[in-house]
């Protein structure tokens, strides 16, 4: 396998991985909201209500910097990386 | 102090911009305390903000097609996430998204998640990958991915459906805002609101665009968040909001249980104006399906990454892994505020109805909340509304309507804040149904000038020349624009949601198959633009004439079902034609590897 190939199966990898995390907390953990509303979540609210208005929309903005973060390891590991600044 | 190293001096210009305009604030509130009357001061909040952004708009004017296009792509991760926020949160975010919330609860909710979730898409599956083709356009990237005229053709088309669809929306906004700040009919307003977006773009394109949006977001966010930091301390609901609020959540739920949900009768309600609405669902529990909150929130996602304006932002950072972190930045700012609206909505809806609150209304006469001024101002702007329905001459939660703006507009004014508050929120709003609008409005006439214009029509032309076109179909669209949204008929959040569908239709498959699937040729992308497009629209015209739907897919989620059909005839087509040629080919491996050049070169 060429280096280039090599390169873009470790993206895919890093691909599906982010799609799962992503799919669990946009729509996996809808599918029992009315019984997750019955625990208390974080700061007191109830769990479902607290992923609607801040778990949710919290962790999707951590996985895109971690995303960001492994595919420039990835880059990097391949000698993919641009030069220069941000 | 602009010139030269701009970029460099960034954080400083920014920073000074923040500090003048809190500086104003102060001047706003003294001059209230003074005497200066409440139409006075929304006069000078929004003529000044406006004022600010011609100026930065005219600052940034280009001859050049990179920095018109693309801001000469050396727009900072950070700044680039700001304008994006900006270019993403529009008037209907600010003004009509803690309504929403208020109204309808876990149902509404969808839509944040389905906001901010797609941001994940774009990150992984778009944006990085759009960034290293080097675009103009995101048609630009299809046309040339694809080839073919008609391929670049079918993506302006879908492009300019959704993109239009959704700007109306956003010129009647700042129509509404400009009207009642400084008191204008609302058509008249609609042409203001017009030329003060037109002011932002037309000189500097997308190079102005993003150093206003930046500008707009700054504006934006201090007004929706000094608000709700605000009310909740003065009601004592804690300092920080967001983390302290169960107890008022609860404390929704336990009055919802006392008061119960009660269903007005037909003739009832023919009394309330129109556009009104009574507390009918709960606001802390689950009270929709899995499929309805799913779907909602699955079609915005997929309407996310396939909206042209955003993805155009992506292409002004300065590198493909620049443009990646920013979509993490975009999401981080759009966080501030989404995060901040379901608390606003708690606060709005607890101090209204909570009888023990000094601002409770529901348990006391209707003749006395008749008395109260605020409500009297607001009954006059048509936003609220009281009747006795069972006749026993107090307010009961079924006899209490208000319209979806109020909960960011009138609660300040309820909880008893300065109307300098009311003033920085009208400023707010109008930040950010301009800063949508612009980015629309430039998408829309980009897409038109660079690929209908020059890349079909005459590739010939010099740069001078097309950016005469491109300022020209401006105008136009603009005024295209308000013109229709004069005519108001369609309310703001549908036709938002609306663009969403339209959009992944059309374009979420073609976009990421061209990224993702290298067998994908041109037969099948214009296939899955096209039926996706006709089958999605169809859908909406068949549920909108009383057509019953399927499988729960409603006008609101009809992409679903569009892009199912973009879907499956797109492959299907793709592979009963022949596989794209070795150059395509090779052309998407490149695309794949972040270092090196550029696809299309640095001027095209």
């Amino acid at each position: 396998m060429s280096k280039q190939e090599q390169h873009w199966e470790k993206s895919k990898g890093l691909l599906m991985m982010t799609l799962a995390i992503w799919f669990v907390f946009s729509i996996g953990i809808f599918l029992f909201g009315a019984e997750m509303n019955e625990v208390t979540g974080p700061f007191g609210y109830p769990l479902t209500y607290w992923f609607t208005c801040q778990g949710s929309l919290g962790i999707f903005v951590i996985l895109i910097f971690w995303f960001a973060n492994r595919q420039e390891k990835i880059d990097e590991e391949f000698g993919f990386s641009e030069k220069g600044e941000d | 102090m602009i010139k030269g190293n701009f970029i460099d001096n960034l954080p400083k210009v920014y920073g000074i911009y923040t500090g003048g305009f809190l500086a104003f604030i102060i001047i706003m509130s003294i001059a209230e305390q003074m005497g200066v009357t409440a139409k006075t001061i929304g006069i000078c909040f929004v003529a000044f903000t406006v004022a600010i952004y011609a100026i930065i708009g005219y600052l940034s004017r280009t001859a050049q097609a990179d920095a018109y296009y693309v801001a000469g792509r050396q727009v900072p991760t950070v700044f680039n996430g700001m304008a994006t926020a900006a270019d993403w949160m529009s008037g209907a975010s600010f003004v009509a998204m803690a309504g929403g919330i208020y109204f309808k609860g876990y149902g509404y909710m969808a839509l944040l998640v389905g906001w901010t979730g797609g941001y994940v898409l774009v990150a992984s599956l778009l944006a990085p990958y759009l960034r290293k083709f080097g675009c103009y356009t995101v048609p630009d990237f299809i046309g040339t991915r694809y080839g073919g005229n008609l391929s670049r053709f079918m993506a302006v088309v879908v492009l300019t459906v959704a993109s239009f669809t959704y700007v109306t929306a956003q010129i009647n906004a700042t129509g509404t805002i400009a009207s009642v700040a400084l008191d204008i009919p609302f058509q008249y307003a609609v042409y203001v609101g017009l030329v003060s977006i037109l002011l932002c773009s037309m000189l500097g394109g997308m190079r102005g665009v993003t150093w206003t949006q930046v500008a707009q977001y700054i504006v934006l966010i201090i007004a929706y968040l000094l608000p709700v930091f605000w009310i909740s301390n003065k009601m004592g609901a804690g300092f920080f909001p967001h983390f302290m609020l169960a107890d008022e959540v609860s404390r929704i739920a336990e009055l919802e249980a006392q008061f119960g949900f009660v269903k007005n009768s037909a003739e009832n309600l023919k009394e309330v104006p129109k556009g009104l609405a009574g507390i009918t669902k709960a606001h802390s529990a689950v009270n929709a399906t899995p499929w309805a909150f799913i779907s909602l929130a699955l079609a915005m996602m997929m309407g996310t990454a396939s909206l042209p304006h955003v993805m155009m932002r992506y292409f002004t950072t300065p590198s493909v892994k620049a443009a990646r972190k920013s979509v993490g930045w975009s999401l981080f700012f759009i966080f501030l505020l989404y995060s901040s609206a379901p608390m606003l909505a708690t606060l709005s809806k607890l101090s209204l109805i909570d009888p023990s609150l000094p601002t409770g209304i529901i348990g006391k006469s209707i003749s006395e909340v008749q008395a109260i001024d605020w409500y009297q101002n607001w009954n006059q702007a048509n936003l609220m509304f009281v009747s006795d329905f069972n006749g026993n001459g107090t307010l009961e939660l079924n006899e209490f309507f208000m319209g979806g703006k109020a909960v960011v507009l009138a609660t300040p004014e309820i909880a008893g804040l300065p109307y300098v508050i009311s003033g920085l929120v009208a400023a707010g709003g109008m930040a950010a149904a301009m800063s949508t609008a612009d980015g629309l409005i430039l998408a829309i006439a980009n897409a038109i000038s660079h690929d209908v214009y020059y890349k079909i029509i005459d590739p010939k032309a010099e740069t001078a020349k097309r950016l005469v076109v491109a300022r020209v179909l401006l105008v136009v669209i603009g005024f295209a624009g308000a013109t229709i949204a004069a005519l108001e008929i369609q309310g703001i959040l549908g036709s938002v949601i609306w663009a969403f569908d339209f959009a992944m239709s059309g374009l979420f498959f073609p976009l990421v198959l061209g990224v993702w699937w290298k067998r994908a040729n041109k037969e099948g992308a214009i296939a899955g633009m096209a039926l996706g497009l006709i089958s999605g629209a169809g859908y909406l015209v068949w549920v909108r004439n009383g057509g019953s739907g399927f499988l729960g897919i409603t006008q609101l989620t009809f992409g679903i079902f569009g892009s199912a059909v973009s879907l499956v005839s797109m492959v299907v087509v793709s592979l009963i034609t022949s596989a794209p040629s070795a150059a395509t080919q090779k052309m998407v491996d490149e695309v794949r590897v972040p270092s090196g050049k550029s696809i299309l070169g640095k001027q095209h």
